[in-house]
């Protein structure tokens, strides 16, 4: 597909071109070794840091290309981890522990997309509610202290296991894109997002079901923030309902706006959304590793730096820009 | 193209549930996060003896577990005292201590305790408060004001002498040379800029010694673990030691080294600021070599400062939260005692 080939290419330039400047500024970048028996690379890092968003812009992706959003999932994160850390502390099996953060999250999902569905509330307005309060109820799960989990439960092993040397966390998240992928693909669930997000009226007189596609996608988004939750969780070995998944909602959009969907629906790519995604993290672990003159970067300048590769991958993809500065060259030619 | 009808509004029906939702939704969210002075959030904590002390405490939130420490400490203080406190949580929200404040003149408390969220926009309000006639006393940061009488005192711990002790203590741990890595607060945050410079003036006499790396972690676990893994990537074998600004950012940090098949606290020693008690058990564990306390225990002081007031005394203007340096040889003991 030549369409979303050329949405792919931006996103993809950018990541190698960010690869590029560390080969030269920090060489250590590519260093790959082994350690506590998985592989240590920075390379590694970029996708084990990156896969709670990663997680998020896979289901923020389907939520979005439905004509929607979801600003609670960083919220929503944080009830995963708060969640699993309580029934943990019973005692009780780390699957138990996971299976009741994921129904819990699921739920949180369904009525984000029920208020949506049903009630017709926007769903900017319908998931801000929950952004804000389900931060209070995961506080309120965890009476806002940090709640540790105990260094030999197999519930870490979410976070901080491995299998063939990679990551727990990176295969989770590699796990979910390819099951994902397949549901859209091999089932009619891509179509139909994309049919109600490119045009509601059209698909209801089509005979889609409207509703129900928008349910599945924002049940889909609330069990995937819950895996992202569970791996911040267990990666850390602790809940932190202050910080787990603070602003992660908007990192998880921004990951969909780079890899080519756009926020008003319709045609989606979760190849695109991934490439975002780790796009994202190379920047930060990027600006975490640069030296420049024996110094590391001023940490004011962090979210400035962010931003502003942010802003040149968004002008190379708009189209209208393009158009114009080859306008201009002709012009000058 | 005919999108007459939204896509939000659909039939009668659907439409008056939808508003009798909408306004549920926020009837709740209004009382819970938006009323400073609501029912569920402001309590006397004292009984209804006519001439017991009046006092107003406006706190920033429960962002923490410091701070919940904090709260507590002046509600069990006033309890102790038979003061009667009235107690307001701001939620995030300068706007919300500024209506908590003026609702505490219109009360007229003998007294307001306030934690300030910000530095700046204080001037009108504590204006209000000065012509009242109520003392003001500051817990655990500054304003900016342009008269300073407008508040009475301010009762807060020393960020930069933090960062102080933590520099001492590392240069002497390290016999005067060794390669640091500091892990930075919030950017722009005053703990965080006071820390960072407190703990330069405190290695500049150590030529041998040298910060070689220095991000934010943001105050949070997740974030210093993330940052330690990059360093400990781009200086392989170079870090002998860890200056996190606080406690969390530390416990981050000492997993990561552990995932680099290093042992925290002997092959790289790790120093951090705030006292709480994760940090402790670390420190029972080995894994954390010291942490400098940062009080957040300011009740009694602030009610010391608070019946000063009320009876007329002058008051300085800063009254200084002694800190005490904690390391691996005294926090077996002393862990059961921490209170936060």
């Amino acid at each position: 597909m030549p369409d979303s080939m050329s949405r792919l290419v931006w996103p993809l330039a950018a990541l190698a071109l960010l690869l590029a400047f560390n080969a030269v500024v920090s060489p250590s970048f590519f260093h790959l070794h082994f350690a506590e028996g998985r592989l240590a690379s920075p390379l590694i890092d970029v996708l084990n840091q990156g896969a709670p968003v990663l997680l998020l812009a896979l289901g923020m992706t389907l939520v979005i290309a439905a004509g929607g959003i979801d600003l609670s999932v960083g919220a929503v994160m944080a009830i995963a981890g708060a969640v699993a850390a309580r029934v943990l502390e019973t005692d009780a099996s780390a699957a138990a522990a996971v299976a009741a953060a994921l129904a819990v999250c699921l739920a949180a999902g369904l009525w984000n997309g029920l208020l949506i569905t049903f009630a017709g509330v926007p769903p900017i307005v319908a998931t801000l509610i929950l952004m804000v309060a389900g931060r209070g109820i995961a506080q309120l799960i965890t009476d806002g202290q940090i709640i540790t989990v105990e260094p030999g439960s197999a519930f870490l092993a979410i976070g901080r296991g491995a299998l063939l040397g990679l990551p727990a966390p990176v295969l989770i998240a590699l796990a979910a894109a390819g099951a994902l992928s397949a549901a859209v693909r091999l089932t009619s669930l891509g179509l139909f997002i994309e049919s109600v997000g490119g045009n509601e009226e059209a698909s209801r007189h089509a005979g889609l079901d409207v509703r129900s596609t928008r349910l599945a996608a924002y049940a889909i988004m609330g069990l995937l923030a819950g895996l992202a939750g569970l791996v911040d969780a267990a990666d850390i070995a602790a809940a932190d309902a202050n910080n787990s998944g603070l602003y992660l909602e908007l990192d998880a959009i921004l990951a969909v706006v780079i890899g080519g969907t756009a926020l008003t629906g319709g045609r989606f790519s979760l190849l695109g959304s991934l490439a975002g995604a780790i796009l994202i993290q190379s920047l930060s672990t990027t600006i975490l590793m640069a030296q420049f003159g024996g110094r590391s970067v001023p940490v004011e300048l962090n979210l400035v730096i962010k931003a502003a590769v942010v802003l040149i991958v968004c002008l190379l993809q708009s189209s209208e820009l393009r158009r114009l500065l080859l306008r201009t060259r002709r012009a000058v030619a | 193209m005919p999108r007459v009808a939204s896509t939000f509004t659909c039939g009668p029906s659907r439409g008056v549930f939808a508003s009798v939702l909408i306004v549920s939704c926020a009837v709740v969210a209004a009382c819970v996060f938006a009323l400073p002075g609501c029912s569920k959030k402001s309590s006397s904590d004292s009984g209804s003896d006519p001439k017991a002390l009046i006092v107003g405490f406006s706190q920033i939130g429960a962002e923490s577990s410091w701070r919940t420490a904090e709260t507590k400490s002046i509600r069990d203080e006033a309890k102790k005292r038979g003061i009667d406190l009235r107690f307001s949580d701001a939620q995030q929200k300068q706007e919300n201590q500024i209506k908590a404040i003026n609702s505490f003149i219109a009360q007229k408390v003998d007294a307001i305790i306030l934690a300030p969220i910000v530095e700046t926009g204080w001037e009108p309000v504590l204006k209000q408060a000065f012509a009242a006639g109520i003392p003001v006393i500051l817990v655990d940061r500054g304003v900016k004001v342009s008269d300073d009488s407008l508040y009475t005192s301010l009762i807060a711990s020393d960020f930069v002498a933090e960062g102080r002790m933590a520099a001492e203590w590392l240069a002497n741990a390290l016999g005067g040379t060794g390669n640091i890595v500091e892990l930075q607060g919030t950017p722009g945050s005053a703990p965080a800029i006071d820390r960072k410079k407190g703990f330069e003036e405190g290695i500049a006499p150590h030529e041998g010694i040298r910060i070689i790396r220095s991000q934010t972690g943001e105050f949070t676990r997740a974030k210093g673990k993330e940052v330690m893994e990059a360093f400990l990537k781009s200086a392989p074998g170079q870090i002998n030691a860890v200056y996190a600004h606080n406690d969390d950012m530390a416990l981050g940090a000492i997993q990561a080294i552990e995932d680099a098949g290093l042992k925290p606290g002997k092959d790289i020693l790790i120093v951090s600021i705030d006292g709480v008690r994760g940090a402790f058990e670390a420190m029972v564990a080995g894994k954390l070599n010291c942490t400098v306390e940062c009080n957040p225990l300011l009740g009694p002081a602030a009610f010391d400062a608070v019946a000063k007031a009320v009876a007329g005394e002058t008051l300085p203007k800063n009254i200084v939260v002694q800190d005490r340096v904690f390391d691996q040889s005294t926090a077996a003991e002393v862990i059961d005692s921490r209170e936060y």
